[in-house]
């Protein structure tokens, strides 16, 4: 047995010789560094802890195993990927190639690329979610409406910055504030631009606090700001049956290509509300879930290889989430302004800003502001209206944006 | 058919406002259907707190009920006298109370359950 032999192989096929032997290895190294940031966010700094960490991890994991050249042990292959959506490929669309040469991670991302994570995730979402205050409140759905104002402003920025259309549909998305939306749809139509599009909406969501009271006192006086709104009417039960029903129904028929998420979402919903199937509703929003988002933040993860993250379009997706983010707030806020001066000043315009969809940070910042100005006023109902409607908005602008460029 | 992968900025901008409006039509479609739904459930509601309203027509009570001759139930302790607080609230206190003291419910005697007001205290 040559020793030496052994010892060199063993040497050379190390991933630390790899950083500096192979071609760009050096990126994998500041890809660990973004990794170790990533981790520090999510469990020092607590944002959106239970993505980053997966999504910090998925990273870590992708360049620690693969370098160009080297793909034998990696655990993501961006390159199987590349070939799966290359149309003049023989392996184009071909799962049966991804998975008899895939690593852990790229079996996990089959997942995503097919749409099912984020599509389960809406269920625990639905399962999770009271729509009583939206029944109770419907005009709610407008703001949520207005809301997705960043989502278009910020495709057209994208197109202005040079992406292609898909490219910029899947960067806009990010002003629905909905990571499973924004992974779905990113999914579909730019692959290659899920790492940045996944960190940005995500690291966004979790700044909500930061991002939305100085633009919400910008729009706001404070006689505004302290308007108390009145008690809504109480939802039946039937009613809350019957919602998911009628909404899946309905916006379904009116843009097929939100079915997956709608579906899901509604589905989740209707074992939360209709009494008899408790233990779904319990899976749903619990196991399930927990389970879905561990497989959907490594492997959103695992795509953020040194290649297509370290680039200036990462920097450009960055800035244009920011922008997408302060406009969707913008707009929930001028949907409250609105509805301000129509009700007679008797509907809080802080509500609006909860339309950005981010079930419940963005209600709960209404509530924050409102009561920083009169200690005597609960917005958090009425915010919840505007802000599950939120979710709706963002799936129907998902869903158009899939069917223009889908 | 343009070419919606190299858009043009006419296009994009064309685009990005039809995609508003979708968004604004179908939740617009959707508050009118809940809208709908919201008001019918409503008149019900009001037609059945309407009947719920007109008394039953009933024989005279007698002078003795059978409340004061029948015993009390077994496990009660007694009468509970609400002050400006709602049963509901009084539940919940009494629950909490049992929680705290690690006892069950009907080991515990409540004679009086008062709100104390901001000035009170």
């Amino acid at each position: 047995m040559d020793i030496m032999g052994v010892l060199q192989k063993l040497a050379t096929e190390s991933g630390f010789a790899a950083f500096v032997l192979t071609e760009g290895g050096w990126k994998n190294l500041v890809m660990i560094l973004i990794a170790f940031v990533l981790l520090y966010l999510g469990i020092v700094k607590k944002f959106e802890p239970l993505l980053l960490c997966g999504i910090a991890f998925g990273c870590l994991l992708s360049n620690l195993s693969y370098f160009i050249g080297m793909g034998d042990n990696a655990l993501y292959h961006p390159e199987l990927w590349s070939q799966f959506l290359d149309s003049s490929s023989p392996y184009y669309h071909s799962y049966g190639h991804i998975m008899s040469n895939a690593g852990l991670l790229d079996f996990f991302y089959i997942g995503v690329k097919a749409g099912i994570y984020p599509s389960l995730i809406f269920m625990g979402v639905g399962a999770m979610t009271d729509f009583g205050p939206l029944l109770s409140n419907p005009k709610s759905l407008l703001l949520g409406a207005a809301a997705q104002l960043g989502v278009f402003v910020a495709f057209f920025g994208a197109v202005l910055l040079g992406f292609t259309g898909p490219q910029a549909a899947s960067i806009g998305i990010i002003g629905g504030a909905d990571g499973p939306t924004a992974i779905f749809l990113t999914t579909k139509l730019a692959p290659e631009l899920l790492g940045p599009i996944a960190i940005a909406a995500y690291s966004y969501m979790a700044l909500i606090p930061m991002i939305q009271p100085p633009i919400m006192k910008l729009m706001t006086t404070e006689k505004m700001r302290k308007v108390k709104m009145v008690q809504t009417r109480e939802v039946t039960k039937t009613e809350k049956i019957i919602f998911p029903i009628v909404v899946a129904t309905f916006v379904i028929l009116l843009l097929p290509s939100t079915a997956p998420l709608i579906g899901c979402l509604m589905l989740g919903n209707l074992f939360r509300e209709c009494g008899v199937t408790d233990r779904l509703s319990d899976t749903a929003q619990n196991a399930l879930m927990n389970i879905v988002t561990i497989f959907l933040a490594t492997s959103v993860g695992a795509t953020m290889v040194a290649d297509s993250f370290l680039n200036l379009d990462t920097i450009k997706i960055v800035i244009l989430g920011l922008i997408a983010f302060g406009i969707s707030t913008a707009g929930g806020l001028l949907g409250g302004l609105v509805m301000y001066k129509t009700s007679g000043g008797q509907i809080n315009p802080l509500i609006g800003s909860a339309g950005v969809s981010a079930v419940p940070m963005a209600a709960r910042v209404s509530q924050d502001v409102g009561r920083k100005y009169n200690k005597n006023n609960y917005l958090l109902m009425h915010a919840m209206g505007p802000n599950v409607a939120g979710v709706i908005g963002s799936a129907i602008a998902a869903g158009f944006l899939l069917s223009v460029f889908g | 058919m343009q070419d919606l992968v190299n858009i043009s900025i006419p296009t994009a901008a064309g685009t990005a406002l039809l995609g508003y409006l979708v968004v604004f039509f179908g939740l617009v479609l959707l508050m009118i259907v809940l809208l709908i739904m919201g008001s019918v459930f409503e008149k019900k509601r009001a037609s059945a707190e309407k009947a719920a309203a007109i008394p039953a027509p009933t024989r005279e009570a007698p002078v003795l009920t059978m409340e004061n001759t029948l015993p009390k139930a077994k496990g009660t302790a007694g009468e509970l006298k609400l002050y400006n607080t709602e049963p509901k609230d009084a539940a919940m206190i009494m629950a909490i109370v049992a929680d705290t003291l690690g006892k069950p419910l009907n080991e515990l005697r409540f004679i009086s359950i008062r709100e104390v007001t901001d000035d009170e205290v």
